[in-house]
């Protein structure tokens, strides 16, 4: 045998050598490789001890072997291993068996008999648990194969009576993995053992050892997960290993339990020691609500997380999670929230300052107090108030998920969700904010609530004050008071921190649109206007001022009656606010007025758009020139891209579309413009300035090109060939000007080779475009191509440059939805005049805080760049924890920049902005879900392509004055 | 075996705990506490309880400190210098840290302000402290060879412990003072399902479930921060150490959250040596400050300053915690006159008074004082009351009890009345006895020990090859013999007894006769028993003799002609002891006749 195997991998050596020869081009590297098994045979023979051959396995497991000489490898270790006396050698081998099986592209069905046939004779338990292992990898590299996967379970079943853990968990692994999940294949089984799976897999739930307990719970669970329905028997064993001593039993069980409740929510389960039924997901419901009071905080998490995805759970049991009966010497006592509650409806509120203002009230009967709840009762309250904000977060979110499913719950659990505003962690407060946020709709707040909940607008956390105002905005608040007390907590904030302004009038903004008749008697008071006398006219740029306007105009909206209470100079400021503010100030129908811009309506669909149609038009004007003379086309494309960027300005939902076209335009302008220079003609040397012109043009366009590949959300594939398209003419362009500019042909051939290999690769790449393209500059390309690849570099350039005057203007059709990734640095402001100093040669710790919008991605392509006034460059990547995620589009980074230099005679100042890395390798192209076409090919794209990495500038640079002093001595 | 446990301190009353278990021939004193509401002897336990007339030192074998408040380690000093005991005494690093700085200003309150002569002096505290043990977490510490004690987390007080003790399979688990809802410094006391024969459990608030303690937090910060707002100063009467520590940390986290500027003022004295010891121990507190003090120790306050006598005068908001709590004495007396004429101001009681004092009567509505010399004050500040307190309510000891699982509990610490209903509860809920002796009474709890026996590996092996696979959840019937010598137990097969103890085997053989009516001849009627058994017990070994007789296994048959009648034979069946299964089936076997012969 060993003879045999060795002259096959003798075989195996000759064999690839003579592939090598057949084609030399692509499997260079493969020449070593094969000699790698004879290498390992060598060494295990040379092996003197067991601590020999472990090392020379452990070297081998370090490299990777490739798919042909698996099988090989496979071999020699097996014959190591029955000669082996060592049983960590042989465990290591075990081991490499398993990785090797796992080799991409390696079928293991051929040495599958040997590894079972190994498990015959082993002694060693770890050894063994190890072999299992391997089958497990095996079996489940072979899904096709159910005979296959029919014997393991049976080799597991033998083994599962082994004596230790280590072998049975394997075993009930693989079961779980591999065990029959079709009813039909269980029938065919031959063997009596494959038969009940969950039967089997059920027995060891009592099983000695805790960890095969687990195993056989996760193994149930696996089962579950590949589809098999698990009997409803199972649910009384479930609920006993509830009670296990061992926490990662209880965590699986709950698991169990739970998935049980998902499959037979309506089967009829009885309560043991009485006469009465539930339903099993109430029942299960009951059982995880107990688990939420657990000795370990693993199963608590566990459980609480359980409890949001349990919506079929009746109601009555589902209140009762918020249930906690209060009680002093054995008197009922109400909760401080039905207290709050109900000073709230006697008309009083907020008084609560009298000593015995909680003495209990009325006689308990000491016998219907049930300490130990059995069912649901009180598990948020325990949950919300554990040790661990695991537990707490878990809690909030599971509340979080049955409140959006029902109604009457989200009312309830209203109370304890503002009382996690007040948590110790922000994490938890955020949370719990967040959730808030989500079941908005379904509640209204009272004043009391109201009162708590904007008591957290101090908070000096922006996170937590923004998210509230988030909130805020989807509120609904039940009394004129409630929106009163809004508005001076929000003017409150805005004057502790005046960096909140936007968020606040934006908050106010949809507080006055949900809230106009509550707004409407508030009016006087808030514009303190008087019946009979002239009041001063206010200050236009008050913020504070802006913000109560903010919310009196939106609330007018839809309060007609509301502009009669107005004063003159409001009507005044309106105009003012409605021009300046147009994001936040609504249009009104205003007495004696014309309706200012009533044109732009939502109910117009955006394809009837004035400006819409305007944008389409004009470009429609540019794809038509091409009968105009030279100049005139120059002339409407700067015409064009001013009116698009003016169009930006004006229509920020079109602003990304008209971005994208202005900049498309002005590539193309720029590449007319190159190409219209009349002095092509002369000899190359004595025109260096006109060459630099069309360098730096090739150049530009080749930036533009980047920055619409990679800046803009919502571009498709066909703006991405239009893009590559340019991206090519550019080059050409480039390639055109070198050869005019250098002697000699020898770095030509390269830039060509390279040039012709950038076109193959287009091709290849946007196959299925080109029928598009009719008349373009790669069309004509194409056809070219057999006389440029065979012709000289001269006279490639001499076609290009025909080719590129020829070539028609490519339409760039437009997305339905296009935004501009960009970015605003509000911290640092910029403003500052006191120089922020430090002693050279030691760091300071600058705090960045941006908003970006619509990028994607930006935990891996923000980078913030430090320029200082030397010139010199930093590039710091912001953590991915730095990046928030306020709402859909809409990012936020929040980070620290260290900075540092040496020493300065004086402060200077340096820039801080945001950068947009991109990196072709992964373009849009091929991480779009593809047409299967170019998603193939671009995978075996030669790696030319490769290293296109650059950044693009997307924020404005925000100076900073800083003063590195020299350290003292 | 007994186990017995006796309360010469803390029974059904709150203060002076003190409680004596005897486990397993060990004796161990839980906490030694005093009693403040009494100013002569009853204040300390009566520890000639324990002894009548010997050395406390012999008789126990350690005493164990649950926290540093003075209900639970007041009389030390007393106990170990004045009455005299030598043996370790067991309490948490925190504890041992804390401790003497209270018993320290409780020693100089009583002799140096009630001038009071015989009590322990500072040299006795010190020397006290000497004995102390300090345990950590979870550490199992070896008393003597027999008796092992561990301390679990017990929220309540900063060192705060719950103890296990052991002596072989029996366990004693006391719980001291806990707290199961998780506070703003302490995390919430913990158990593992360790079954201990007895629970012995505080049960202060046996019939209370309290409120959520965000609410009552919300409502203190609130109330501090409108009074703040408004320009008033804002009193906090309080104790020097445990809920102090809480409120501040609760005060400092909402001034920072908040960004308020109003100073926060500490008033000095034993509390900044023992804020030290707070910002040392952060492995004893919750889990928010010990994740963050790596940046800041929660402990070290940025907004919580020293007071000095002279900032009461200051104008402007602010807020100052000062001793002692129940505004009887001291310095948040002096401050509360200066400030109780202003409404603007503001009280806030956190804790319970005792009646008789300002507390008390300000808290009770009271709203004109008479200070002493005849001063009249009036109080014109708000009065609030917060309840803050650190003890486990009704459905936290049930809880716990849950966690635990003991098979008896024993309520300490509560009022009898109380008691009786979470008594009545936890029987019912949990099927557990459960006891509530009376000061100086004694319990009694029957337990039932388990006794380990060692086992001789070669029995062991053999047994378990007779029968089917081992299953733990099952006992199982083995033979073997039991060797009691030198104290302990063993298990070994017979041989080996024999050749321990010197013995001589003895043979036991039974015989028996039966009678078989066969007119054949003797040799004919042995064979026709020969192919009989034979022919019945297949998996045995059947011999037929030279000398006539017959051979199963180690039993032996023969057969005589009865004297008398020729036609009856007699077999005779001997058999050893061990055979006795074998033999007594062969016998009934022959009892019933061979079969009608088929030649």
């Amino acid at each position: 045998m060993a003879a045999h195997l060795k002259k096959r991998v003798y075989e195996e050596f000759t064999k690839v050598v003579q592939q090598q020869h057949e084609d030399l081009s692509t499997k260079k590297l493969r020449l070593t490789k094969p000699s790698k098994s004879a290498a390992l045979h060598v060494d295990l023979c040379k092996a003197t001890s067991p601590a020999d051959a472990l090392q020379y396995l452990l070297q081998f497991a370090r490299k990777p072997v490739e798919v042909e000489s698996v099988e090989g490898v496979v071999r020699i270790l097996l014959e190591h291993y029955y000669k082996e006396n060592d049983a960590s050698v042989r465990l290591k081998i075990a081991s490499l068996l398993g990785l090797l099986s796992k080799t991409a592209g390696f079928s293991p069905d051929c040495i599958m008999d040997d590894a079972i046939n190994t498990l015959q004779n082993e002694k060693s338990h770890q050894v063994l648990a190890q072999l299992l292992d391997t089958l497990l990898v095996i079996g489940t590299k072979l899904p096709e194969n159910p005979s296959v996967r029919m014997r393991l379970v049976e080799v597991a079943c033998k083994h599962l009576t082994d004596s230790s853990h280590g072998v049975r968990n394997k075993c009930l692994q693989l079961i779980g993995c591999l065990g029959p999940v079709e009813k039909g294949v269980a029938k065919e089984a031959e063997s009596q053992a494959a038969k009940d799976v969950q039967k089997i897999i059920g027995d060891h739930f009592n099983d000695q050892d805790p960890r095969v307990r687990t195993a056989a719970i996760k193994a149930m669970l696996q089962l579950h997960e590949r589809g098999l329905k698990l009997q409803q028997a199972i649910y009384s064993q479930a609920c006993k290993l509830l009670a296990d001593d061992y926490e990662q039993v209880r965590s699986a069980a709950v698991q169990l339990i739970w998935v049980l409740s998902q499959l037979y929510p309506e089967s009829i389960v009885p309560i043991p020691s009485s006469n009465e039924e539930i339903r099993l997901v109430d029942d299960a419901f009951g059982k995880i609500c107990h688990m939420v009071s657990d000795g370990s905080w693993v199963v608590r998490v566990q459980a609480a997380k359980l409890l949001g995805s349990m919506q079929q759970v009746s109601s009555h049991f589902l209140e009762q999670t918020l249930d906690k009966k209060l009680m002093s010497d054995l008197r009922r006592k109400r909760t401080a929230h039905e207290r709050a509650k109900e000073l709230y409806s006697s008309g009083e509120f907020s008084s609560g300052r009298k000593w015995g203002d909680d003495a209990p009230k009325e006689e308990i009967d000491t016998g219907a107090v049930n300490l130990i709840e059995s069912g649901a009762c009180g598990a948020f309250v325990h949950g919300l108030e554990d040790e661990m904000y695991e537990v707490r977060i878990a809690a909030v979110e599971a509340l979080c998920m049955l409140a959006q499913s029902s109604p009457s719950f989200a009312e309830k659990c209203l109370d304890f969700l503002v009382d996690m505003f007040n948590d110790e962690i922000e994490e938890v407060r955020l949370q719990s904010i967040h959730t808030m946020r989500k079941i908005s709709n379904n509640i209204t707040l009272r004043e009391d609530q109201l009162d708590t909940v904007l008591a957290v607008l101090e908070d000096s956390s922006r996170d937590i004050r923004e998210a509230l105002h988030e909130l805020l905005c989807c509120t609904n608040v039940s009394t004129k008071e409630g929106i009163h007390l809004a508005l001076v907590e929000l003017l409150k904030n805005l004057t502790k921190y005046p960096t909140d302004r936007e968020s606040i009038w934006k908050c106010l903004k949809f507080l006055g649109s949900r809230h106009p008749t509550l707004v409407l008697p508030l009016v006087p008071e808030l514009l303190s206007t008087h019946p009979f006398f002239d009041t001063p006219e206010p200050d236009m740029d008050d913020p504070a001022y802006i913000a109560v306007l903010v919310l009196i105009f939106n609330a007018a909206k839809s309060c007609p009656t509301m502009p009669a209470l107005f004063s003159d100079h409001t009507f005044r400021h309106y105009a003012y606010l409605r021009d300046s503010l147009s994001h936040l100030v609504p249009p009104l129908r205003l007495p004696g007025r014309k309706l200012v811009s009533s044109a732009v309506s939502p109910s117009i669909p955006p394809h009837e758009d004035p400006s819409q149609q305007f944008l389409h038009q004009s470009l429609e004007r540019v794809y038509n020139f091409q009968h105009l003379d030279p100049r005139g086309i120059q002339e409407l494309l700067e015409f064009t891209i001013r009116d698009l960027q003016r169009l930006g300005e004006l229509q920020s939902e079109l602003a990304g579309m008209a971005d994208f076209t202005a900049t498309y335009l002005q590539c193309q302008l720029l590449l007319i413009k190159a190409l219209q220079e009349k002095l092509w003609n002369v000899a190359a040397p004595l025109y260096l300035k006109q060459n630099a012109l069309a360098s730096a043009a090739a150049k530009q366009i080749l930036e533009e090109t980047y920055k619409m590949e990679f800046m803009y959300s919502g571009v498709e594939s066909r703006q991405v060939v239009i893009i590559h398209h340019m991206r090519l003419q550019a080059k050409a362009l480039q390639l055109i000007v070198t050869a005019r500019t250098t002697r000699g042909v020898e770095p030509l051939f390269g830039m060509c080779e390279k040039f012709l290999q950038e076109v193959d690769s287009f091709q290849r790449c946007f196959i299925s475009e080109l029928p598009h393209m009719q008349g373009s500059f790669v069309d004509k390309l194409l056809d070219l191509m057999p006389r440029l690849v065979t012709s000289k570099p001269s006279e490639v350039v001499k076609i290009l440059q025909t080719t590129l005057r020829q070539s028609t203007f490519l339409h760039l059709p437009l997305p339905e939805q296009l935004h501009r990734a960009t970015a605003n640095i509000i911290e640092p402001t910029g403003e500052s005049d006191n120089p922020l100093r430090f002693t050279s040669g030691l760091v300071v710790a600058l705090d960045v805080d941006a908003t970006l919008e619509h990028v994607q991605d930006p935990q891996g392509t923000v980078k913030v760049q430090v320029l200082y006034p030397d010139g010199q460059a930093q590039l710091i990547h912001p953590k991915p924890a730095d990046f928030r995620n306020p709402g859909p589009g809409r990012h936020r980074l929040i980070t620290q920049v260290y900075l540092s230099h040496t020493a300065w005679t004086e402060p200077c100042q340096i820039e801080v902005r945001l950068l947009l890395a991109y990196n072709s390798n992964r373009s849009k192209a091929s991480t779009r879900v593809p047409k299967s076409t170019w998603s193939e090919s671009s995978e075996a794209l030669p790696p030319l392509e490769n290293g296109i990495e650059g950044t693009i500038p997307f924020s404005k640079p925000v100076k900073v004055y800083i003063m590195p002093k020299p350290a003292r001595r | 075996l007994l186990m017995f446990s006796w309360c010469p301190g803390a029974g059904q009353d709150v203060g002076r705990s003190c409680i004596l278990v005897s486990i397993a021939g060990k004796n161990v004193m839980l906490d030694c506490g005093m009693h403040m509401g009494y100013n002569d002897d009853r204040r300390f336990p009566d520890f000639s309880y324990i002894t009548q007339n010997g050395r406390l030192t012999d008789f126990l074998d350690c005493v164990i400190i649950s926290h540093f408040h003075l209900d639970h380690c007041g009389a030390l000093p007393y106990f170990s210098e004045m009455v005299g005991y030598d043996g370790p005494i067991y309490m948490t690093h925190p504890t041992k840290a804390i401790c003497p700085i209270l018993l320290e200003d409780y020693r100089k309150i009583t002799v140096d302000k009630k001038g009071e002569t015989n009590f322990f002096t500072s040299q006795m505290i010190k020397d006290c402290m000497k004995k102390v043990v300090a345990v950590h977490l979870h550490q199992t510490v070896q008393v003597d060879e027999e008796l092992e004690i561990k301390a679990y987390y017990a929220g309540h007080v900063l060192g705060a412990a719950m103890f296990q003790i052991k002596v072989g399979c029996e366990s004693v688990v006391y719980t001291g003072d806990y707290n199961m809802t998780p506070d703003r410094h302490l995390g919430a006391a913990w158990l593992d399902k360790c079954r201990p024969d007895l629970l012995i459990t505080e049960s202060t608030y046996a019939t209370t479930i309290r409120d959520s303690k965000r609410c009552r937090e919300r409502d203190f910060l609130k109330k501090v921060h409108e009074t703040v707002e408004r320009g008033g100063k804002v009193l906090i009467p309080v104790f020097a150490l445990g809920r102090a520590q809480e409120l501040c940390i609760l005060l400092e986290t909402f001034w920072e959250r908040m960004n308020l500027k109003a100073p926060i003022y500490f008033s000095t004295g034993l509390t900044e040596k023992a804020n030290h010891y707070y910002k040392l121990f952060i492995t004893w507190t919750n889990q928010k400050i010990r994740k963050t003090f790596v940046q800041r120790n929660m402990f070290e306050f940025k907004h919580i300053k020293a007071f000095d006598r002279a900032f009461a005068d200051n104008p402007g908001p602010m807020v100052v915690f000062a001793t002692p709590g129940m505004l009887h004495a001291g310095q948040s007396l002096q401050i509360f006159r200066k400030w109780a004429g202003n409404e603007k101001n503001m009280v806030i009681m956190p804790g319970y008074c005792v009646q008789g004092t300002v507390g008390h009567k300000i808290l009770s509505g009271q709203r004109k004082l008479e200070m002493e010399g005849r001063q009249i004050l009036e109080v014109k500040m708000q009065v609030e009351y917060m309840s803050f307190s650190a003890h486990a309510d009704a459905k936290g000891i049930m809880q716990l009890i849950r966690q635990a699982e003991p098979r008896n509990v024993l309520l300490v610490h509560g009022e009898a009345k109380k008691m009786e209903f979470l008594k009545q509860k936890i029987e019912q809920e949990f099927h557990v006895s459960c006891f509530m002796p009376a000061n100086g009474e004694t319990t009694t709890i029957l337990t039932n020990p388990c006794i380990p026996v060692d086992i001789s590996l070669g029995l062991l092996k053999r047994e378990t090859a007779i029968g089917a696979a081992p299953d733990a959840k099952r006992p199982r019937l083995m033979h073997g013999t039991l060797l009691m010598k030198d104290n302990s137990f063993r298990l070994v097969s017979p041989e080996q007894a024999l050749k321990e103890l010197g013995l001589a085997e003895h043979q036991l053989r039974f015989t028996c006769r039966v009678h078989i009516q066969d007119p054949r001849k003797e040799h004919e009627t042995v064979l026709r028993v020969y192919n009989h058994l034979k022919g019945v017990l297949k998996d045995y070994s059947v011999q037929h003799l030279p000398d006539g007789s017959i051979t199963v296994e180690s039993i032996l048959i023969q057969a005589t002609a009865h004297s008398e009648d020729q036609g009856t034979k007699v077999l005779l069946v001997s058999w050893t002891y061990q055979d006795e299964e074998l033999g007594s089936y062969l016998t009934s076997l022959l009892k019933k006749g061979l079969p009608q012969s088929t030649p």
